[in-house]
């Protein structure tokens, strides 16, 4: 990835946290954590790795996204509005009568959107039903999913990991955004996943354990995954949740938060600030 | 109409029929979470290995991977028992297949008593309940092994998830093969002017084919309604037929509450034009034992029914000379 590649990917990231804020803060509440933890990784996907095209979002030969931690919709929408799926000012609508951007995603009601996801546990089995078709129909594109640690409680997740491995979906690359946190307070002390990484290895998936916030690790991450033919990939995403905003970052409230205009407003300061820097 | 005495397994047909359909059109999959041995898809499996996914014991996952591969465009048949298909993964066919307006044919096998020696835990009484809570679903019962291979074509050429409750063990045919079947409709097999017996599923119909006849040997006139399709519910048919006769018994092999029983129940109360009776579990768990005795023990036979249609019948004279 070249430097240049990398700076806007960068600063891709902060214009998807600023939206995901700004989205948020024009309903006044929502699910701030959890959306900024994963603003590298969307960046990354959308604006540099996934095949996709906006004007056509239902194109079959597209790689697929299918966000199972259905909660972090803003960052995605966010995302997705930058990548012209759909028009900036929709994320103006987000959870409001009507919208076409609900709390969690929603393949019917948001372009570019590939998968339904909100009650946790659901959407790895659904990747792996969409690898298997894609594998069927003999495509080459990749299905992506991301996964939440508080929402690897649920044995779904490892059901449908047994199957990904039992199949041998190389086609299939999930991601972990292990913030370590989930509603009630930090994962060890509500459900402790003790060794993710081990978890998943004896599962029988490839395993990597980066950091969530290095657009180069992810993209050194997703290179050797592509390269895994015969395995599922799981990315463990060593993330902060709330990151980059210093009333979220790193609080076990911001799961679900109120966020007032002024909160929107110091928010988008530090934003700027920390892309003056890097630059 | 007369019944026809040949018999068939009914997974055997249920097998057959995918197979044909498989060969016609490449979207069609199976998916089976180790219940392929009860099912019978195993020859399914051996003509298409890649579109047969076996996941072992894990329902809520085989339907949620079902979802995945109708987003795809597949048509997938995933089978299980009545108790896993509804009780066990009925979030994720709520969430991952319906709300997300998918296209995932579930198929829930040995339906209430019919799962005999495997007990209570595996009696499913309540799925029909459960199911027709979820917004636009199709929930459909054959009775008979041409009203099965009808109905699992007409549900896969249908866009939208779809439940049948599939009797797996042998059945006498009911229907000529010629016989054309619509999801939706029902099936008068039999006219009659004093009561008509709605039935549902491939013990019910026998049964209140059976009091009919009995009945009728007393100069009592009932009619009989292979009602197939739960929901939606035939309404015209079943109006049309209650003011015929006045008098309406429905006939499941699941319990009346939130079954065929509420959803006719729903009907007439609704627009009230006939006294109504309601054959079923009523209110229990179920137990062990075999099918003819699970069939006495919560009151699911002919003898049943002829009880019912008495009582509906008194029911109905009683108030009109009230009202008149």
């Amino acid at each position: 990835m070249h430097p240049s590649e990398l700076q806007a990917l960068q600063e891709k990231a902060q214009e998807i946290r600023r939206l995901t804020i700004q989205s948020i803060g024009s309903i006044g509440v929502g699910h701030v954590g959890g959306s900024l933890s994963l603003a590298e990784v969307l960046a990354y996907l959308y604006f540099y790795r996934m095949r996709i095209d906006p004007a056509n979002p239902r194109w079959p030969e597209r790689d697929i996204l299918v966000l199972s931690k259905g909660h972090a919709g803003p960052a995605l929408y966010a995302t997705l509005a930058l990548k012209g799926f759909f028009p900036i000012e929709w994320l103006w609508t987000l959870n409001k009568g009507g919208t076409n951007l609900p709390s969690h995603a929603d393949r019917n009601k948001t372009p570019g959107v590939d998968m339904t996801a909100g009650s946790l546990g659901q959407g790895l089995s659904a990747a792996v039903g969409m690898a298997l078709s894609d594998r069927l129909d003999g495509r080459k594109n990749y299905v992506y999913a991301i996964l939440g640690d508080g929402e690897s409680n649920e044995g779904q997740v490892w059901e449908a990991s047994m199957t990904a491995a039992h199949y041998r979906l190389g086609n299939l690359i999930a991601f972990t955004d292990y913030n370590k946190m989930q509603i009630d307070g930090y994962t060890k002390d509500i459900m402790n996943l003790e060794d993710l990484v081990a978890k998943w290895r004896s599962f029988n998936w490839h395993v990597q354990r980066i950091d969530g916030h290095s657009i180069l690790s992810i993209d050194a991450a997703v290179t050797l995954a592509q390269a895994e033919q015969d395995r599922p990939s799981m990315i463990i995403l060593d993330t902060v949740k709330g990151k980059g905003v210093s009333w979220a970052e790193g609080k076990v409230g911001s799961h679900n938060m109120p966020v007032t205009a002024e909160m929107v407003q110091q928010a988008l300061k530090e934003l700027e600030a920390v892309e003056t820097l890097k630059g | 109409m007369e019944a026809v005495k040949e018999q068939k397994e009914m997974r055997a047909v249920y097998t057959e029929t995918l197979i044909e359909m498989a060969k016609e059109d490449p979207r069609i999959v199976v998916l089976e979470a180790d219940l392929m041995k009860a099912t019978g898809t195993g020859s399914f499996g051996a003509s298409f290995p890649d579109r047969t996914f076996n996941v072992g014991v894990a329902e809520a996952n085989m339907v949620g991977i079902a979802a995945g591969l109708s987003a795809k465009g597949k048509i997938p048949f995933a089978a299980t028992f009545c108790c896993f298909a509804s009780r066990r993964a009925f979030d994720q066919f709520f969430i991952s297949a319906n709300y997300a307006r998918l296209n995932v044919k579930l198929v829930g096998t040995d339906p209430g008593v019919s799962a005999a020696f495997n007990g209570g835990t595996h009696m499913s009484f309540e799925d029909i309940g459960l199911m027709r809570t979820i917004p636009k679903l199709v929930i459909f019962e054959p009775s008979d092994p041409v009203s099965l291979k009808a109905l699992v074509r007409e549900a896969a050429s249908h866009y939208g998830c779809t439940y049948m409750r599939m009797h797996r063990k042998p059945i006498p045919l009911l229907y000529a093969e010629s016989e054309s079947f619509q999801l939706g409709k029902g099936k008068v097999l039999r006219e009659g002017k004093d009561a008509v017996i709605v039935a549902l599923g491939a013990i019910m119909v026998p049964e209140a084919l059976k009091a009919a006849e009995a009945l009728s040997t007393e100069g009592i006139s009932v009619a009989v309604i292979d009602i197939l399709t739960v929901k939606p519910l035939d309404q015209e048919l079943v109006l049309r037929w209650a003011k015929e006769t006045g008098c309406v018994i429905t006939a499941e092999n699941h319990q009346v509450m939130g079954g065929l029983g509420s959803a006719v129940a729903e009907v007439l109360a609704e627009e009230p034009c006939a006294v109504l009776r309601r054959v079923g579990v009523q209110e229990e768990f179920g137990e062990v034992g075999t099918q003819e005795y699970l069939q006495k023990r919560f009151g699911l036979t002919a003898d049943n029914l002829i009880e019912a249609v008495r009582e509906g019948i008194a029911i109905k004279k009683r108030e009109l000379i009230r009202t008149r």
